[in-house]
């Protein structure tokens, strides 16, 4: 019994190692903000959100087969929020049953069959669910669940479950076939058919009970008496495992549906809060690795926007075609959130879910990573250009063709001229391997270069000003700009009156 | 031979150590015996060179430990049914036993037959075993166990328990129920599942649970278990005596070759020496003292090899040279090797010629003893004397250190004297000295001496070679090291 509801056959790994880029993605783009929204303070929606964002998808396909069970959750979101408190019910029940004496056959037995009894009530309940509510779900994934709960959980099924578990109660005794092993010691205990009728034994043995055949222990034989339960332990070790395993497998099919539907609940607190502002959500259009492309309407960073009253600021950008994104600009101009913007809708799109943006596409990329400027390095180990090149090194000891590079501010440590260099020679190489790469950069230097190098090779996108020196947090496109516009940061914070005349760029 | 001590020079010489280590893991054999044993046929060192050539191919030599290893676990299944208290457990380690037995003997046989054994002492072993193998008491013993431990195969009965009573019965087709089991609930299964069988110790013995069991599984097969109870009846000596001592006596041969194998290994050489009962010209090259090599070697350090030679009429060597340079152990080397030879053993070395000595005796300096009550000196006098008492043309003697206990006029005194006698005696000897008069007192006496790197005297080579002594060689050496030789003395003091 699979869920496969994260993919279409396989399972979802929620153990699986997280990329080695994943911590650098996290402090970047505030992923922690983006699970805890979706976690809502269930410390397992958050990892499960962690894990399925991070882990992302590179096939189309894979991509759509998500977008649809979404779907449906969306539209039916009572019953899938039903089934998940089933699977909750189901691990949490278990975890209450008495753990007793799991040194021997006898105590596993016990708890397995209690456990299994439970988990059937459970199932059984599934199964009405199904039942009910099955041919309201259109996606492929959930289809094929609702069609394996029919098929695999008959009723013919449970009840054979059930006499089996009844009979595992052992009311008239157990019967155990062996051999003779070395030194004529019993072997190769086998667990045979139980007697089923209380005289069933009776007919069987010629001699009756009180026969030479039969051996009594005394109770107050301690001794004895344990090795008789030995002996009957060894009988019933092999039926403990297949129920103790069986009620394992059960266990893990419900922790399965718990994961799997745990992301698509996730989603949907998610949609609830940023519904709830009015904000709008959109299911992307993955478009295949290799071709180019990025094209956005009001696309905002979720992040950001729930921390705020208002609505965020969106952005329309069109770079399909290109493979640089080069973002200059004035400073709080809103080129680092419309990175981070890009980021995250990126990664929500390769996992499957819906995107903050009234229309997205981008094409798929192998990888995301992220260079952005950090604080200075606490350890003290290294110079900051130091820690920035090393950083920039790690990523291009993994970074492959299709990949996708955000970089902020990097190489800023040195002077313009220096880091200029060194960030277009990277960037270059970058772009040579078909990197896609998006770069923040108050260097108009480096900006310029490859503005002057043809400006259809990349897209240049500017933080807009408005002439009162204000900001839009809107990006245009737009030259680089041999300034920053840090005057205008120094004239608010300081509450000095912007000078018009300054207003316009100096050449 | 079991009750055979080792002899008084064994400690002295550490041939106790090399024994123990010639023979550790394998306590069971009792090997000591065989090697305290010398020969003083020429005939039977030859007969036993043979032996270990034979055994120096792996074909013998693989075929001999895989029968030991069997004979070994034969034994342990004996041991076993020994411990044990309930008849038919007894009975079915017995008749184990005799399987495995039956097993070794057949594979021996193959496999003498199939190697390419030369030595008269395997010959004769392979002829034998031949005739053993066919004969009907072997073959009767393997049929009928055969017949016995199929019948018990055939033992099949069921467990009915119910609280506290167990009732046997003969199986009667009931189905497998954990299978059963197994299959209904094999739907839910997904992936690894983690494994709840838990683990039943298994011991030989039964308690008495068990044991009450196999009464009442006995009853319901009587048959079985009465041919059983003959076959081990019939077979309780199944073992025979030629083969028994046969898996014991090539331990010691077995045992020797692993323990020259470990230092071959590590590139040292060993030989067969040329042995005479009547030529007391001796030889070796490339020889070391074995016990000290074993030490040696799992350190990784290099073991130092020497060369000596006596060509009539020279009989003695006079061993002098600076402390901790060797000279004990070239002697101890000396009377190993002639030892060894005479147990018809492999030897240290690339080469030897030795003599077959009647007795070996050694003189090494002793503890006080409070309870004979005599001062070291007398002591000394008084074992140099009784040696002296016992020796004949024909033995090897070993003096290490002699009258160091008293003055060098003494020592020189008493050493000239004692020396003089065994001189006269004609006997084979190495005497350590420090005494340098004495390497010079016959046209029979060699002097050796230990020797030292002439750039750096406190790095000793171990080498003995022939040389006049010369107490002050070394002496002249450390002392330039330190800056302390009479020219040195003079310059520094000047300052």
């Amino acid at each position: 019994m699979k869920a496969f509801l994260m993919h279409r056959a396989k399972d979802f790994e929620l153990e699986r190692v997280l990329p080695p880029q994943e911590r650098d993605l996290t402090q970047d783009l505030e992923l922690e903000r983006l699970f805890a929204a979706m976690a809502r303070g269930d410390k397992f929606l958050f990892e499960v959100a962690q894990k399925a964002v991070l882990a992302s998808l590179t096939d189309l396909e894979d991509i759509v087969y998500r977008q649809r069970v979404m779907n449906d959750c969306i539209e039916q979101s009572s019953t899938v929020r039903e089934i998940y408190a089933l699977a909750v019910e189901a691990i949490e029940q278990e975890r209450k049953i008495f753990w007793g004496f799991l040194k021997y056959p006898d105590g596993i037995l016990h708890r397995s069959v209690q456990a299994m009894e439970m988990f059937v009530m459970l199932l059984k309940k599934l199964r009405r669910i199904a039942g009910l509510h099955a041919d309201e779900f259109k996606s492929d994934g959930f289809v094929a669940f609702f069609e394996m709960l029919r098929v695999e959980l008959a009723d013919e099924y449970f009840q054979s479950v059930e006499e089996h578990l009844k009979q595992l109660r052992f009311r008239h005794g157990v019967l155990i076939g062996a051999h003779l092993g070395r030194g004529n010691k019993g072997t190769e205990y086998v667990l045979r058919e139980p007697p089923k009728r209380k005289q069933w034994w009776r007919q069987w043995i010629p001699f009756g009970e009180d026969s030479a055949l039969t051996l009594i222990i005394a109770e107050r034989d301690e001794a004895g008496m344990r090795a008789l339960s030995e002996l009957r332990g060894r009988g019933i070790n092999l039926a403990a495992n297949a129920v103790a395993q069986s009620a394992d497998h059960i266990l893990s099919f419900f922790t399965m549906v718990r994961a799997e539907l745990g992301f698509y609940i996730g989603c949907l607190n998610l949609r609830g809060l940023l519904a709830e502002k009015g904000e709008p959500l959109c299911f992307p259009a993955p478009v295949a690795a290799g071709k180019s492309s990025l094209d956005c309407r009001g696309l905002y960073d979720p992040c950001l926007s729930l921390s705020l009253r208002d609505r965020a600021v969106g952005n329309d950008v069109n770079a399909d075609g290109t493979l640089l994104v080069m973002i200059t600009g004035a400073n709080q101009g809103g080129k680092s959130t419309f990175l981070r913007s890009i980021g995250l809708a990126q990664l929500m799109m390769q996992c499957g879910m819906f995107v903050a943006a009234e229309a997205f596409r981008s094409n798929v990329c192998e990888a995301l990573y992220t260079h952005f400027r950090r604080e200075e390095d606490p350890t003290m180990t290294s110079g900051k250009l130091d820690e920035e090149l090393n950083r920039m090194s790690e990523i291009a000891g993994r970074v492959t063709p299709n990949c996708m590079l955000l970089l902020n501010e990097s190489f800023s440590a040195t002077n313009e001229r220096e880091g200029s260099e060194i960030a277009s020679s990277i960037v270059l190489a970058l772009l040579e391997a078909e990197i896609k790469v998006c770069f923040v950069t108050h260097s108009f230097e480096l900006a310029n270069g490859f503005y002057r190098q043809g400006a259809d090779t990349a897209l240049f996108l500017r933080a807009e000003r408005q002439a009162d020196g204000g900001r839009t947090f809107k990006l245009a496109e737009g030259e680089p700009l041999p300034t920053s516009y840090g005057e205008d940061l120094y004239n608010r914070i300081f509450d000095e009156a912007p000078d018009v005349g300054d207003a316009t760029p100096r050449a | 031979m079991d009750q055979r001590e080792a002899p008084d020079f064994f400690g002295d010489l550490n041939l106790d150590q090399v024994v123990a280590s010639v023979t550790a893991t394998r306590d069971d054999y009792h090997l000591q015996p065989f090697f305290h044993a010398p020969l003083r046929e020429v005939e039977a060192i030859i007969h036993r060179h043979e032996a270990y050539r034979d055994l120096e191919g792996k074909p013998l030599s693989d075929c001999i430990s895989a029968f030991a290893q069997t004979m070994r676990s034969m034994r342990d299944c004996l041991v076993q049914a020994g411990k044990l208290r309930h008849r038919y457990q007894k009975e079915s380690w017995f008749l184990h036993a005799v399987g495995i037995y039956a097993g070794a003997v057949i594979d021996l046989q193959r496999g003498l037959t199939s190697a390419d054994v030369r030595s008269r002492g395997f010959l004769a072993l392979r002829e034998y075993l031949s005739t053993y193998v066919d004969s009907p008491e072997f073959t009767s013993l393997l049929a009928e166990r055969k017949g016995v431990e199929d019948d018990l195969a055939g033992v099949s009965y069921c467990l009915h328990i119910q609280e506290n009573r167990i009732t046997v019965s003969r199986y009667d087709s009931q189905v497998d129920y954990a299978a059963e089991v197994n299959e209904t609930f094999q739907k839910f299964k997904q992936g690894v599942a983690k494994d709840y069988r838990i683990e039943f110790r298994t011991y030989p013995d039964m308690n008495s649970v068990e044991a009450g069991v196999l009464d009442r599984v006995a009853l319901l097969y009587p048959d079985v278990f009465l041919e059983l109870d003959r076959y081990c009846e019939r077979h309780r000596d199944f073992l025979d005596r030629t083969i028994a001592d046969f898996d014991r006596e090539v331990q010691f041969y077995v045992a020797y070759l692993e323990h020259v194998q470990r230092l071959t290994g590590a590139g040292l050489q060993f030989c067969y020496p040329r042995v005479s009962d009547k030529s007391k010209e001796v030889s070796a090259r490339d020889t070391f003292d074995l016990a000290l090599a074993n030490k040696l070697i799992p350190e990784h350090s290099t073991v130092v090899r020497n060369d000596f030679a006596l060509t009539d009429p020279e009989r003695i060597f006079v061993v002098t040279g600076p402390n901790q340079g060797g000279k004990t152990t070239f002697a101890r080397t000396f009377g190993q090797l002639h030892y060894l030879a005479s147990l018809g053993c492999p030897v240290p070395g690339s080469d030897a010629q030795l003599f077959l000595p009647d007795m070996l005796f050694t003189h090494f300096e002793r503890e006080e003893h409070l309870t004979n009550l005599r001062g070291k000196l007398e002591d000394e006098l008084v074992r140099i004397h009784e040696i002296l008492r016992l020796a004949t043309p024909d033995s090897v003697l070993i003096m290490n250190e002699i009258f160091t206990s008293t003055t060098l006029r003494d020592a020189l005194f008493l050493g000239t004297k004692a020396l003089k006698r065994l001189i006269k005696l004609d006997l084979l000897c190495v005497c350590v000295t420090f005494v340098d008069e004495l390497a010079s007192l016959s046209e029979t006496t060699v002097s050796v001496a230990s020797t030292i790197t002439p750039e750096d005297p406190t790095v000793r080579t171990y080498k003995i070679v022939r040389k006049p002594a010369d107490g002050r060689a070394y002496a002249a050496a450390i002392a330039e090291k330190y800056a302390l030789t009479y020219e040195r003395l003079q310059q520094r003091i000047a300052r």
